[in-house]
């Protein structure tokens, strides 16, 4: 006699501890295999790209600080990269130094918060703890530079707001080594766990191929072996002048993409030690732009490289101090295309993993 | 006095048992409540933080606020739940618990009940505790409660198995079921952590897969099931099942204490003057210690992968444990 | 100042290339204009009539002389006489971008659906649809950011919110 089974449907979300933000998915199981998973946006979409139509350039500054609200320096710098290439400013030495630290600084905090949440999901308390002290540092650093601790405001057409403060770029300097010291320590105490392992190889895998088709970008795609980084394939800012490499994972699996960033943090490092050294003494930080920024006439697509993948800023201007379309290209809503077909056949227990690999953040997700 | 079992029947002996029964059901009781603030005191400082510190002084009497404020709250019982069932579920969790603490041995002098089987006892009554898992989650008419006790059941039944056959061994070694010819052979002899160690590893794991807890955690993930099979239980049921948790812990530690650690014998000759009850006491803390331990650092194993290592791994080698053991006494 | 500036552009034969390849292999009057826009790195820019999209598509990400197979970017604009997609393309192998135009109609316009060509475009026809009310055929659309009953495409330069007064 055959078993009457039936297939459940089942709701994870929007509150639910380990979806990181508002973020629902719908999910058809039967037993504990997942037959279909439907994600469901749009609980924090607060229209920013139509609240961008009636603001000044400078105005909406703030407003992508709150994209990836937990990368707010490279959201940032992608609104004033597309302003500054549709205008033609150069930026001065030391405003693009800068930005470069604050940028790479924020890139680890935010992958900080990556490998504390991913590994909460997985069931460890402990890293979430030590993940957060380091990250602690950091954010009193770009305190002491901007005035914030999460939505910094920092950056501006042009340059950026505020100069760096007597001594901060010794901190800095001595941050580096002592973050060095505890990424191994964290290798040491989660990435050779056969649990940790037995949770992650093989789960969640694609090919590189796919991973271009999904339009998929940052270590999502890196995992893949693809080896691409703007920062190095279409540098901007003064990122050619430092020495890093690309980290690429060859499985394609979500261990490979949690290799990834855990070495694009040994990268940033680096990238920080080298631009700290060749920190420039004295100079500008705002170029000569009039006080009412207006940008000429026509339309301008930049790209730039954030923590989640390619952050893209398509502006349409018709020559007025307010832009007349702001589109965003949003490294965590593209990611998450992807999240369905890798569920599909899983148990509802590699959601966790599959999801924190994919790294979203919902701000970022729902502009 | 603790031959009072042994005794005719008379109306103040009931009474005398009735009323030790109470006082040992407080003693655990209090075990439980600086059990979970020792618990959350070492996470906290294994995690670079301090635990509880405000209420009372170094934050002592935390628990106590805890299950005060449990034992206030509305007792909600939704409305379309089994409600026979759902309130019956927490008590047949707990009372297992709580009588398989009668046949351990604390020491040469304090024991309650001098079984002969007593092993087997223990093995068949931490079982019935499962059904009142899987009651819990059924009642609760909750697809995550079912999912949580579901997992939880397959779980505990499959580490039911080499929970018990790791005890064979040392079964052999002593030619008893009885707890306290167990301790006094090792009393002789040398501690059964030595001839059993693999025993004795595969009583850690699968006792730690028993009590649901890290890495074993998944009935309870809170990441994805919200709490599984207690989610609808609120204020003292919910206690209750807590209670159950930690009264298990208690009775695990105390029996592989027991089993494996010699009881209440001391390490060395001339520590003997050190009372047993003591020497029980500290091994037992160190087992429970450990269990924190491992709270603190690894991840969650996955449902299958539990299911695969229990069948696939631990039971194959509890098996080779039994079997080295038969062939070495009978050689020896 | 036209003829000049155009042919220094460096991107110039390249789009000439374009051009050709796209009249021969779909046809001449798929490519409405073909310019760079030089502000944005001298980037090829081309707009496709509306009825050849699909083949211009699949042209673009097959055919070896474009292999642009990394769709960045898809965006609508409300030009108030019209809606406007654009397509941002990356080609790995070849290390070169480009952005394709398709224009449609301000009410009940739709464009073709490069779903089935390049999968990340899903969602963000979708994000058009919502926003603007851009339709795409040949798929199934339904809202993502808003909530499945909302009236009105936020977006478009005409719409009232319904509290204007707040």
């Amino acid at each position: 006699m055959a078993l009457r089974t039936e297939e459940m449907l089942l709701n994870v979300g929007p509150q639910h501890p380990s979806t990181h933000g508002v973020f629902r998915l719908v999910v058809k199981v039967d037993g504990e295999t997942i037959k279909e998973a439907i994600p469901v946006v749009g609980y924090l979409h607060r229209g920013t790209e139509k609240l961008a139509e009636d603001l000044t350039y400078t105005q909406i500054i703030p407003y992508t600080d709150r994209l990836d609200y937990l990368s707010s320096m490279l959201n940032n710098y992608a609104l004033v990269q597309a302003v500054e290439t549709l205008m033609g400013i150069q930026v001065p030495e030391r405003a693009e130094f800068l930005r470069v630290i604050a940028m790479e600084l924020n890139r680890i905090a935010s992958h900080l918060v990556w490998w504390g949440t991913a590994i909460l999901d997985l069931g460890a308390t402990s890293p979430f703890i030590y993940a957060f002290r380091d990250r602690e540092m950091i954010v009193n650093l770009l305190n002491e530079l901007s005035g914030a601790r999460l939505t910094f405001n920092y950056m501006r057409v042009g340059g950026v707001k505020w100069d760096a403060p007597k001594g901060w770029i010794n901190k800095v300097s001595e941050f580096l080594p002592h973050m060095r010291k505890s990424l191994k320590e964290y290798h040491k105490l989660v990435t050779g766990n056969e649990i940790f392992l037995g949770r992650v190889k093989n789960i969640g895998v694609y090919d590189g191929e796919t991973a271009k088709n999904y339009s998929l970008s940052g270590p999502t795609l890196r995992g893949s072996n693809v080896k691409y980084d703007i920062r190095k394939n279409q540098p901007y800012s003064i990122y050619e002048r430092f020495d890093f490499d690309i980290p690429t994972g060859e499985d394609g699996d979500v261990y490979d993409r949690y290799m990834v960033r855990m070495k694009e943090m040994e990268q940033s490092i680096r990238i920080l030690e080298q631009a700290v050294e060749q920190f420039p003494d004295q100079g500008e930080i705002m170029a000569k732009v009039p006080k009412i920024i207006k940008a000429p006439e026509g339309e301008v697509y930049t790209r730039m490289e954030t923590s989640k993948g390619e952050l893209g800023v398509h502006l349409v201007s018709k020559g007025k101090d307010k832009p007349y379309r702001l589109h965003l290209r949003r490294p965590s809503f593209i990611n998450l295309q992807i999240l369905p077909e890798l569920l599909l056949g899983r148990s509802m227990a590699d959601i966790p993993a599959i999801l924190g690999a994919i790294d979203i953040v919902l701000g970022e997700v729902d502009a | 006095m603790f031959n009072i079992l042994s005794e005719p029947f008379s109306w103040i002996n009931l009474l005398v048992i009735i009323l030790v029964a109470a006082a040992v059901l407080g003693i655990v009781l209090v075990f439980v409540m600086y059990a979970i603030y020792f618990e959350r005191k070492v996470i906290g400082w294994m995690q670079v933080r301090n635990g509880p510190n405000r209420v009372g002084p170094w934050g002592l009497m935390q628990t106590m606020a805890d299950v005060f404020k449990l034992l206030i709250k509305e007792d909600i019982v939704p409305a379309k739940v089994d409600k026979f069932l759902f309130l019956i579920a927490p008590i047949i969790a707990y009372t297992p618990a709580f009588a398989i603490i009668a046949v351990i041995p604390y020491s040469q002098k304090i024991y309650f009940a001098d079984v002969n089987v007593g092993l087997l006892y223990y093995g068949a009554l931490s079982s019935i505790t499962i059904t009142g898992i899987l009651l819990g989650g059924w009642a609760s008419n909750n697809k995550y409660a079912i999912m949580g006790g579901m997992r939880s059941v397959a779980q505990m039944v499959s580490y039911e198995v080499p929970l018990i056959m790791s005890f064979l061994g040392v079964v052999l070694l002593t030619g008893s079921l009885n707890l306290r010819e167990i301790v006094q052979a090792q009393q002789e002899g040398m501690w059964f952590i030595v001839p059993q160690f693999l025993g004795f590893v595969i009583f850690l794991i699968a006792g730690n897969a028993e009590l649901n807890r890290t890495p074993f955690d998944l009935p309870e993930a809170e990441n994805e099931l919200v709490a599984g099979y207690f989610v609808e239980y609120s204020g003292f049921r919910f206690a209750f099942f807590m209670l159950t948790e930690y009264v298990y812990i208690f009775a695990m530690a105390s029996l592989m204490t027991v089993m494996f650690l010699g009881g209440w014998d001391a390490p060395f000759e001339f520590l003997e003057f050190i009372p047993g009850i003591v020497w029980f006491f500290l091994k037992f803390l160190l087992l429970v210690f450990y269990l924190f331990w491992v709270r603190a650092t690894f991840p969650r194993v996955r449902t299958d992968q539990l299911m695969g290592f229990a069948w696939k791994v631990l039971i194959p080698l509890a098996l080779l444990n039994v079997m080295l053991t038969a062939l070495f006494k009978t050689l020896f | 100042m036209s003829e000049e500036t155009k042919a220094s552009s460096p991107k110039q034969p390249l789009l000439e290339t374009y051009l050709s390849t796209i009249a021969e292999q779909v046809s001449d009057k798929a490519v409405i204009e073909g310019y760079i826009n030089e502000a944005n790195n001298h980037l090829p820019t081309l707009i496709i009539a509306k009825e050849f999209w699909h083949q211009v598509a699949e042209l673009l990400k097959n055919d070896d002389s474009f292999k642009y197979d990394y769709l960045m970017n898809l965006s609508g604009v409300d030009y108030e006489s019209k809606m406007e997609v654009v397509y941002h393309l990356y080609s790995y192998s070849r290390d070169e971008f480009i952005a394709i135009k398709v224009e449609t109609d301000r009410d009940g316009g739709s464009v073709n659906t490069v779903m089935d060509i390049w999968l990340g475009a899903d969602w963000q026809e979708r994000e058009t649809y919502d926003l603007l009310g851009i339709n795409f055929t040949g798929r199934e659309i339904s809202r993502i950011l808003l909530p499945d009953d909302w009236t009105g495409y936020p977006l478009r330069k005409d719409y009232k919110p319904y509290d204007e007064e707040v």
